[in-house]
């Protein structure tokens, strides 16, 4: 059994957010980006599964520029078969990532796709939900547990109110919370080797996907500066502040 | 603890992705694919990306790399600010200052033909450039010993991975690859650990004057685009350090690149005497010059960072190889310190090492003798013809100061152009210089004000330093009881104060005082191993992809 995982590549979680001056967007030129961290508990599940004999075979996919092949190779090392780029330099939305991966979904036949729950740059939390219902097939997404048995898989999720379990019948996109796993250390042998696997270079045209832009921006900006804090001495004090702010 | 690692084989190995490690990376493909030749690098980076722990100036003098990469205009190099204009300030007090008329600038501040950059981006640029020739560069592992067999470095290995505090295995455990090579290039930057290791166990450096070193700290501003000028150029000298005196020196830089972008900086010289000194302070208040703030007001910071610089020059620069490999760059002293520049001279060592080690290989060498060929093409090169011009640049300002320093070296770079018959020598290690603290006056720093000047912790948070906090210490005290029994009641334990962001801390009742090692805030500048008055504490590399994640530095 095949399964497709998505890595998309996003400026790094250590990096300090720095918004353009004219407010078009976020500084990503000489930014530090890596794999989304999502993506990253993805690929781990999904090699996880591999080594329970669950999955027989792991094919990353990401779809952007160039640099994607960095993210691509970093899955490799993870433990990824091969993997897919679909290039495109253009500004790929949540929808035209979904409508790419559910057509690689069907070029390779795969029985599931384990993604993020969503990516820390735009944090749409969109994609698994879309392509599930482009190809309108099971979804289980925030996944913190998850086990395959035959042609079902079994996810927890995390709710609100605890945990749910679900059953959904394969093919399925499963999208992995935060809980689900630690990802391991890529080693360096790891990355050495998966400097030598495959990587199959598509076009969205190729997909037959069209670059559609839904979406427009129209500004960024940073969040207000936090006003200085007021330092209180015991909890007396504590609860008149809060009181004299209304809080309490 | 015995440890099954995995091996790799290459021809060279380069320790560092900087400017020294990359154009040696370059240059060795360049050299083998001419002749014909199959020889394979691998550079190891301890940076979680290559550019992540590069911090410089920078202005960019593209001599050496005019010559590795004369295209390098159409492979879109990114060296896009031309330096327009260049002002060099004498600052007598925190409000006064004066420009110097620019017939007394000494040539070695003449930048015409240079560029400003960001040398983070650069090195981003060349390992791109040498992984297209095909050398594979691993960031985020660091080279954490040189393996030595029989007096010959055979390569190095790479630090292990999923060790605890208490260096017990975790069960994510990876030990560290052994990467063997033929010859293995050691391109760590200043006070490389283990260039600093091979230079004892060779006794490269015994016919050197001891190595001297400066303390840089940089931020970027976005300043008001009023206010900005792209290209200009403005060194300064004396306030907040001396002018006349020699008891603290230093020199500071503001450059405009683009974008709105301004770099600003003080590098603070390691032979300061006065233990109460914090090379963070004084910058933070210099900033506060009406000659700098005039540019910063109604800005925002950015980025913070610091990294520490060699300035010895030729006079403390050790032997160039040994058995099985050879140093590079900073790692082996090559600043121009008369004109505050070492990123051309590091890329020239760099190519100069390729091509003696490219030549024997070709000639079938196996590594186990040193390569004497490299020193005698450095000494033929523009590189020794530079070095030896700046030779006693150092030596002069340490001596006389700032203003009688710089008169002299006037003198000699413009009449003499460079060549004093005679060399000035300044043998006094940097760790010895300072006064005991009784003999000492506190510093009053002022307080930030949180717009021009910041305190240290919210600056490291702007470096965007992260380590795994679960691992060992990669500050290791020889002694452990030193900094409590010796350093601080004889210097108040500088450390609190020369390190750049905020890792020691003496913490405590009186009689009951401990030292804190906040190992995780470390941004690699190496000030620590310099300066500690013990030579207590040993950087060593902590676990890979650790430390500063520097965008544009
Ligand atoms: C890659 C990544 C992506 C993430 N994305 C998301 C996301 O999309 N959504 C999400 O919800 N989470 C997300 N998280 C998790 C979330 O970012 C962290 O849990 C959260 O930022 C932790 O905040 P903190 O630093 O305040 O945590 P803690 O330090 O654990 O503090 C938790 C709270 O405890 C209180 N507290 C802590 N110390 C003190 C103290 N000394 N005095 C008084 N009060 C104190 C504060 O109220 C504080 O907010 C993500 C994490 C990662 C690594
Ligand atoms: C504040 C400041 C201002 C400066 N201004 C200028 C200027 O205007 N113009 C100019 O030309 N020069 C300037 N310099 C000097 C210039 O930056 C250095 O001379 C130059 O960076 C040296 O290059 P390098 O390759 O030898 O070392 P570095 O640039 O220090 O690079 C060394 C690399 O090796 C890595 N490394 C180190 N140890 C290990 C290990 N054990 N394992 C794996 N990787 C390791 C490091 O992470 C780093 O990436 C300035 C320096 C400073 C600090
Ligand atoms: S601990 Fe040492 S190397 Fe690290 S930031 Fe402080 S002075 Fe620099």
């Amino acid at each position: 059994m095949k399964a497709l995982v998505s890595v998309k590549r996003v400026v790094d979680y250590n990096v300090r957010i720095q918004v353009k001056s004219d407010g078009s967007g976020v500084v990503t030129d000489g930014v530090k980006h890596s794999m989304n961290p999502f993506d990253e508990i993805a690929m781990e599940e999904a090699v996880r599964l591999k080594e329970k004999g669950k999955i027989t075979e792991i094919i990353a996919v990401t779809i952007g520029g160039a640099k994607g092949e960095e993210t691509l190779r970093t899955a490799l090392a993870f433990g990824a078969d091969r993997a897919i780029h679909i290039k495109d330099d253009g500004e790929i939305q949540p929808l035209t990532a979904a409508k790419a991966l559910a057509a690689a979904m069907k070029k390779e036949d795969a029985k599931v796709l384990l993604c993020g729950k969503q990516a820390i740059d735009d944090d749409a939390n969109q994609t698994a939900q879309m392509v599930a219902s482009l190809l309108d097939i099971a979804q289980a997404t925030f996944a913190s547990k998850v086990e395959i048995d035959g042609d079902k898989a079994t996810v927890v999720r995390e709710v609100d109110a605890g945990l749910e379990t679900l059953e959904v019948d394969l093919p399925a996109v499963i999208s992995a919370d935060l809980r689900l796993n630690e990802p391991r250390y890529l080693k360096l042998p790891d990355i050495m080797k998966a400097k030598k696997k495959p990587i199959e270079t598509v076009s969205l045209g190729d997909l037959g996907v069209t670059l559609a832009a839904g979406l427009k921006t129209t500004k960024t900006a940073p969040p207000p500066s936090r006003s200085k804090g007021v330092m209180v001495k015991t909890v007396d004090e504590l609860v008149d502040a809060l009181k004299a702010k209304g809080l309490l | 603890m015995s440890v099954e690692r995995d091996v790799m084989e290459y021809d060279v190995v380069i320790v560092g992705a900087g400017p020294a490690g990359l154009s040696a990376a370059c240059r060795v493909k360049q050299l083998a694919a001419a002749a014909g030749a199959e020889i394979s690098v691998c550079v190891v980076e301890k940076g979680s990306e290559v550019g992540a722990h590069i911090l410089s100036g920078a202005v960019f003098e593209p001599r050496a790399l005019n010559e590795l990469f004369p295209d390098w205009k159409e492979k879109g190099a990114p060296l896009k600010t031309p330096v327009k204009r260049d002002d060099i300030y004498f600052f007598t007090s925190a409000e006064k200052g004066f420009k110097m008329p620019g017939l007394f600038v000494p040539k070695t501040m003449h930048n015409e033909g240079n560029y400003i950059i960001s040398l983070a981006n650069l090195c981003r640029w060349l390992g791109q450039q040498a992984e297209d020739l095909g050398c594979e560069i691993y960031p985020g592992f660091a080279a954490q010993t040189a393996i030595i067999e029989d007096g010959v470095v055979k390569g190095i290995t790479v630090g292990d991975m999923g060790v605890n505090r208490e260096g017990e295995h975790k069960p994510d455990f990876a030990p560290g690859m052994e990467l063997r090579a033929k010859y293995t290039i050691f391109a760590e930057g200043c006070r490389g650990h283990l260039g600093k290791q091979l230079i004892a166990q060779y006794g490269l450096d015994k016919n050197a004057d001891p190595q001297h070193y400066g303390i840089g700290l940089k931020e970027i501003w976005t300043v008001d685009p009023s206010k900005f000028e792209p290209g200009l150029v403005v060194h300064g000298a004396g306030w907040p350090l001396d002018l006349v005196g020699t008891s603290a020196l230093g020199g500071s830089f503001l450059y405009h690149l683009e974008d709105n972008t301004v770099y600003v900086g003080l590098i603070v010289d390691l032979s300061y005497s006065n233990p109460y000194l914090s090379p963070f302070d004084e910058f933070q208040r210099f900033k506060q010059h009406p000659v700098i703030r005039q540019y910063l007001e109604g800005g925002t910071r950015v980025a913070y960072g610091a990294r520490a610089i060699c300035k010895g020059g030729l006079n403390s620069m050790p032997e160039l190889a040994f058995p099985g490999g050879v140093l590079a760059g900073c790692d082996l002293g090559t600043m121009n310190f008369a004109k505050i520049k070492g990123s051309h001279t590091a890329m020239k060592s760099g190519m100069i090492a390729a091509e003696a080690i490219t030549e024997a290989l070709i000639a079938g060498a196996d590594g186990s003798v040193k390569l004497d060929s490299y020193a005698s093409k450095f000494k033929a090169s523009w590189l020794y013809d530079e070095l030896y011009r700046s030779r006693n640049f150092g030596p002069v300002m340490h001596k006389f100061g700032s203003l009688i320093g710089g008169a002299i070296n006037w003198i000699e770079q413009n009449i003499f152009g460079g060549k004093f018959p005679w060399t000035f020598h300044d043998l006094k290690p940097d760790y010895k210089t300072l006064k005991p603290a009784a003999e000492s006056q506190k510093i009053e720093y002022p307080k930030p004000d949180g717009k021009i000047s910041f305190d240290k912790l919210s600056s490291v948070f702007l470096s965007s330093t992260n380590h795994e906090e679960d691992q060992p210490v990669h500050l290791v005290l020889k002694d452990p009881s030193i900094p409590i029994s010796k350093n601080l009641p004889m210097y108040d334990e500088p450390a609190q104060r020369y390190c750049p962001a905020g890792v020691y801390e003496v913490v405590g009742e009186a009689g009951d005082k401990r030292f804190q090692i906040n190992a995780q805030n470390c941004v690699h500048c190496k000030t620590c191993d310099i300066k500690d008055p013990a030579q207590n504490i040993n950087w060593i590399a902590p676990e890979g992809g650790g430390g500063p994640n520097y965008a544009n530095m």
